[in-house]
């Protein structure tokens, strides 16, 4: 058998496998009928409905909402943990910090938001907070897990970058402060927003520790899609997974113009 | 203790460690405590573990029951090993799956492997949920797969797809599949192309060359894939509740249950605690003495 037809069979099957099931639901999401298996025509109906769906828009909006402040949040500790994962040496009880830095990375969504939620209710039996459950305490949960992510990305990045050029710096008459802000910081800094995005999406994501800790007034997109889809199919979940593609095929695609771009340049 | 730290070194420390021992480690502290403690009606559902009763004498209310009732009752243990069994068959299909396409993305030419890089990665940066749900659409009994295998000819009646294990493990290997690929692809696209030449030239077979060359360089990548993806799916909640049925039920699931709808927290808690001590400590361990294992072969 020829090879390149081997190697262009394989990626096919495997490419279509990865979008088959996302172009499916895009198509149907111009379905007229509510039904959404039968087919009654193209209508742009459903999308009208999206947008006027105040719960989902209303919902998408706290989601982001609170992705934004867990993943800025969660970067600033993510960025000291990893620092000191990598930097620090005289942390008290260091292999239980490490721990408590890696552990939420392999911890099941489950049993993490299942702790998260007694804790709040411990708390507020002693001390009376959280006072009750809302976007603070998804925020919080949200950050906790995140920190753990980001503090493996700033780790990875400082290990594998020398510590020599640091030492220079210092040798050079740079003091420590400025040392970090002149020398670390820049190196890290695409790590750092990797970081932030890869918090970003795990927040907008999260479905079941968000469950556990949400309270009135934050109903994340996860969760108000999940009460929707649960027991059925919804055409104005069709719509809005086609709006979702939408926007980040624009940015995969305006990201892959921006690196050909730069090759090209190179 | 902290002290001993200067500066700036202080606060790096202490800060996200004052935040995972508050919202990580005492939670699972409580949920250990709350694993221990008796049931009763009443809200919270379960008794202090330290009582003052009327007199002022303490009284400890501690049981291991939780613990006894789980692995008394064989329902437990075979929602455990379901999970065991469905992460283990998904996470060796998203292998076989998931290797040829890393290797051919990562041995394409540049310009075209940033392409196809990205496609890998735009699932990825789909909602989760989302890609479940698109698997619940197809699978319908009037869905698309079902109206192709009857055109085809393959069947006459539409065939119910949706609702049973077949459908997790698909749904799994679907949501699950970029988890293998991009940490297979990050150890591929590092390897150098030449040892395969070298290892023709002197003689290998290509299966050899696979076996022998290949696939050594790119454990790490397969073990880091393979936790990836086996780890959240013991675990996994959503995916069952989407597209399974009633023939299996999963650990996920039945802790959920015992929370949301049985509210037997203590036992939700016992079940959670055994999720920790049989899947995370042997992953941990794994993990420290395979670094070990690299550090010394190195």
């Amino acid at each position: 058998m020829n090879k390149s037809f081997l190697k262009y069979t394989l990626l096919g099957i495997g490419f279509t496998f990865l979008y088959f099931p996302i172009f499916a639901l895009i198509i149907y999401s111009f379905n007229e009928s509510k039904r959404v298996m039968v087919w009654k025509g193209f209508s742009i109906k459903w999308y009208g409905e999206l947008f006027k769906n105040e719960q989902i828009l209303e919902a998408f909006y706290i989601s982001l909402k609170i992705a934004a402040m867990s993943a800025t949040l969660a970067t600033i500790l993510g960025v000291m943990a990893g620092y000191s994962l990598a930097r620090i040496s005289k942390i008290p009880f260091r292999p239980f910090f490490i721990f408590i830095s890696t552990a939420p990375l392999v911890m099941p969504e489950i049993i993490l938001g299942l702790s998260l939620l007694l804790f709040f209710i411990s708390t507020n039996n002693l001390f009376g907070l959280p006072s009750s459950k809302g976007q603070m305490t998804v925020l919080i949960s949200h950050m906790t897990f995140s920190v753990a992510f980001v503090a493996v990305i700033i780790q990875a990045r400082l290990i594998s970058f020398n510590k020599s050029i640091e030492e220079a710096a210092q040798d050079l008459g740079a003091v420590p402060n400025s040392v970090i802000w002149k020398v670390t910081l820049p190196v890290i800094l695409p790590s750092i927003v990797s970081g932030w995005l890869l918090a970003f999406t795990l927040s907008l994501d999260d479905l079941v520790v968000a469950s556990f800790t949400t309270g009135p007034g934050a109903n994340t997109l996860p969760i108000v899609v999940f009460s929707k889809v649960r027991m059925g199919l919804s055409p104005e979940v069709n719509a809005l997974s086609a709006v979702i593609m939408l926007v980040i095929v624009s940015i995969a695609v305006g990201y892959y113009i921006k690196i050909r771009n730069r090759s090209d340049v190179n | 203790m902290f002290t001993k730290l200067k500066n700036y070194k202080f606060w790096f420390v202490f800060t996200p460690y004052f935040w995972l021992v508050a919202f990580f480690f005492i939670p699972l502290a409580i949920i250990l405590k709350i694993s221990f403690s008796v049931s009763e009606w009443g809200m919270p559902p379960y008794k202090d573990i330290l009582e003052i009763d009327n007199s002022g004498d303490f009284i400890l209310n501690i049981t291991s029951g939780n613990y006894a009732f789980i692995f008394s009752d064989f329902f437990y243990l075979k929602s455990y090993l379901n999970s065991l069994s469905l992460a283990f068959t998904s996470t060796l299909i998203c292998l076989i799956i998931g290797y040829p396409i890393a290797f051919y993305v990562a041995k394409s030419k540049p310009k075209i492997r940033n392409l196809l890089l990205i496609l890998l990665i735009i699932p990825f940066w789909t909602s989760f949920l989302l890609r479940v749900y698109a698997w619940k659409v197809l699978l319908q009994g009037n869905g698309i797969l079902n109206l192709i295998l009857v055109k085809l000819g393959f069947i006459t009646e539409p065939l119910s797809l949706l609702y049973n294990h077949y459908a997790v493990i698909l749904g799994v290997v679907y949501t699950y599949l970029p988890f293998m690929i991009l940490p297979l692809y990050g150890y591929l696209v590092k390897f150098d192309l030449r040892l395969i030449d070298a290892a023709n030239d002197l003689g290998s077979r290509k299966i050899n060359t696979f076996f022998k060359v290949i696939l050594p360089l790119s454990l790490p990548g397969i073990i880091a894939g393979c936790m990836l993806v086996f780890i959240p799916v013991v675990g996994e909640f959503v995916i069952p509740e989407l597209l399974g049925g009633s023939d299996k039920l999963y650990f996920g699931k039945i802790i959920w249950d015992e929370f949301f709808v049985n509210r037997d927290w203590p036992v939700a808690s016992a079940l959670a605690m055994s999720g920790i001590l049989f899947l995370i400590i042997p992953i941990v361990i794994f993990q420290i003495s395979y670094a070990k294992y690299n550090f010394k072969n190195e």
